[in-house]
């Protein structure tokens, strides 16, 4: 009997343990001597090495807002504040240093026959004036924008800041409204040239001969030499990569982040800086770089002997058409005269 | 002179959203801008956080460093402020402002946005102190008052600290060793290029 009793005793004992650890350890659980809630939480650092920036959620209607962080600024800020203006002030600066350079020791380029005294119309009213709608708005657009990334250097010492903020507010507003009407040329530009403008082989030999640049050559070209191709290409898809960057930072978060326009804006810089040296070397060719083509783009027609030597296969062209379509003994131009 | 800062203390933060209040009413924020905003973070999941988040003032602030037309300037105790006068609306500080600072008074496109706006740990302008012209274009000046930002003073839980950063700095690490854990101070490294190490 004592046995027995002693022997349920002790199961008891064991059971009471046994209950007692059970029920015992959530309770110890929730009263430790100390606890890091930031173990299971989110990281700043983590995040940003994941996602780049960190987004949640937040309570106001402005969801941009929810945004917390986006480093990637601080990268954009040295492309902004160095590298463009490097790229910008080599392509500028380098194109102007080629021209000079070309001038002194070639000058003008002659029409080396002398002039006939005839012309052929190279470019009507329709084609001069989107040329110059497009050229007008490319020169203020132009101005406007290198004030963006050199006028604090540059302009704003020279002026007091109330000046310098009126100028450039002006220039963010004429940047702004005159990229519609650039676009447009470019779009009429792409247009009206495309056909003249198909790259061929007569292109690849104008190259190969210098484009009548270097000596006293006179490659074969059509409407559109090598050279004026080249420009035509740079304005076509440089003017619409410029567009579309541009309309990319005009319009904010219409389907864009902050990201998207830094790159945007990248993209429109370098492209700027590129396409305004691309545009000196053009405004060179057309001024004081050769005898007798700003006329093609001014009154329209130039010099029969202009056309002879720098567009023969297009006078060809445009004499057999001039034969075949006009009255007899009133031809508009005849090659060899 | 101190060097004025923010410090979120995220263990703390409990979403309540009475420094955004306390900076739209102190600074009268026109419509449509937030200078200050709490953004959570794994919202409804294990390890939720939320921070209340402005402009920083930043050591070598970036929208400072692209300005066009330098409209920004840092006080004597390295606030970073900007001239409505000078500003021509065109958001190249809002590209590269890591902490979506800079705000513009219309959505507008055609870049009309308007003058930018943002925090100016309630410092004011370029305006003589505690003018009615610096109160409309840039809201309250505390600091000249000798008061720190309303946000800060008004946390319910403390967790958003405004003031000298080595003091606010010392507070938290104290704080940290205390509890025994923190998740830092958010957006020090990438403002401040230093962090707290508790």
């Amino acid at each position: 009997m004592t046995a027995s009793v002693a022997l349920l005793s002790n199961v008891a004992r064991a059971f009471t343990l046994l209950a007692l650890l059970l029920f015992s350890y959530p309770a110890a659980a929730q009263q430790p001597s100390s606890v890091d809630p930031t173990t299971s939480a989110v990281h700043e650092e983590q995040l940003l090495e994941k996602f780049k920036t960190i987004q949640g959620r937040g309570s106001i209607p402005d969801t941009k807002s929810y945004t917390l962080e986006q480093p990637a600024g601080r990268d954009w800020r040295h492309f902004h504040e160095v590298t463009l203006r490097v790229i910008g002030a080599v392509a500028i600066l380098g194109i102007l240093a080629v021209l000079v350079i070309f001038y002194l020791s070639r000058g003008m380029v002659r029409i080396e026959s002398g002039r006939s005294g005839r012309t052929i119309v190279r470019f009507n009213a329709a084609e001069r004036f989107v040329h110059w709608m497009t050229a007008s708005c490319f020169i203020v657009l132009a101005l406007s924008g290198l004030n963006i990334t050199f006028g604090r250097p540059l302009l704003l010492p020279l002026m007091s800041p109330e000046a310098f903020t009126a100028w450039s507010e002006w220039a963010k507003y004429a940047h702004n409204y005159l990229s519609f009407p650039f676009t447009l040329g470019v779009i009429l530009i792409f247009l009206m040239w495309i056909a003249g403008n198909i790259p061929n082989s007569v292109d690849l030999d104008w190259f190969r001969r210098g484009g009548g640049m270097v000596g006293h050559d006179h490659p074969p070209a059509y409407r559109f030499n090598g050279g004026q191709k080249l420009i035509y290409w740079i304005v076509v898809l440089g003017g619409g990569a410029m567009a579309v960057s541009g309309y990319v930072l005009i319009f904010p978060f219409y389907g864009t982040t902050v990201a998207t326009m830094q790159d945007a804006e990248m993209i429109h810089g370098v492209i700027a800086m590129l396409f305004v040296a691309t545009m000196i070397g053009h405004i060179y060719m057309g001024t004081i770089g050769m005898e007798g083509a700003f006329e093609a783009m001014g009154e329209g027609s130039v010099d029969l002997n202009f056309a002879k030597e720098h567009h023969s296969l297009w006078l060809e062209e445009e004499a057999a058409r001039a034969r075949s379509s006009s009255a007899p003994g009133e031809p508009t131009a005849a090659p060899g005269d | 002179m101190a060097r004025m800062k923010f410090l979120c203390d995220a263990d703390r933060c409990i979403e309540c959203n009475a420094c955004v209040t306390a900076c739209k009413n102190e600074n009268e924020v026109p419509w449509g801008i937030n200078r200050r905003r709490v953004v959570t973070i794994n919202d409804g999941k294990p390890g939720e956080r939320s921070v209340s988040m402005a402009c920083m003032h930043c050591t070598d602030a970036p929208c400072q460093a692209v300005c066009p037309v330098n409209a920004f300037y840092t006080t004597a105790d390295a606030v970073v402020l900007h001239s409505k006068d000078i500003c021509i609306g065109c958001g190249y500080c809002f590209y590269a402002c890591p902490f979506g600072a800079p705000q513009y008074p219309r959505v507008g496109n055609f870049g009309s946005r308007g003058k930018m706006d943002k925090c100016t740990f309630c410092t004011g302008g370029p305006e003589k102190d505690n003018t009615a012209a610096e109160y409309e274009k840039y809201g309250a000046n505390r600091l000249a008052e000798g008061k720190l930002p309303l946000c800060a003073e008004m946390c319910s839980t403390k967790s958003l600290l405004a003031g000298d950063g080595d003091i606010i700095a010392q507070i938290y690490k104290e704080r940290v060793l205390k509890r025994g854990y923190g998740s830092g101070a958010w957006g020090w490294k990438t403002a401040y290029r230093e962090t707290i190490t508790s």
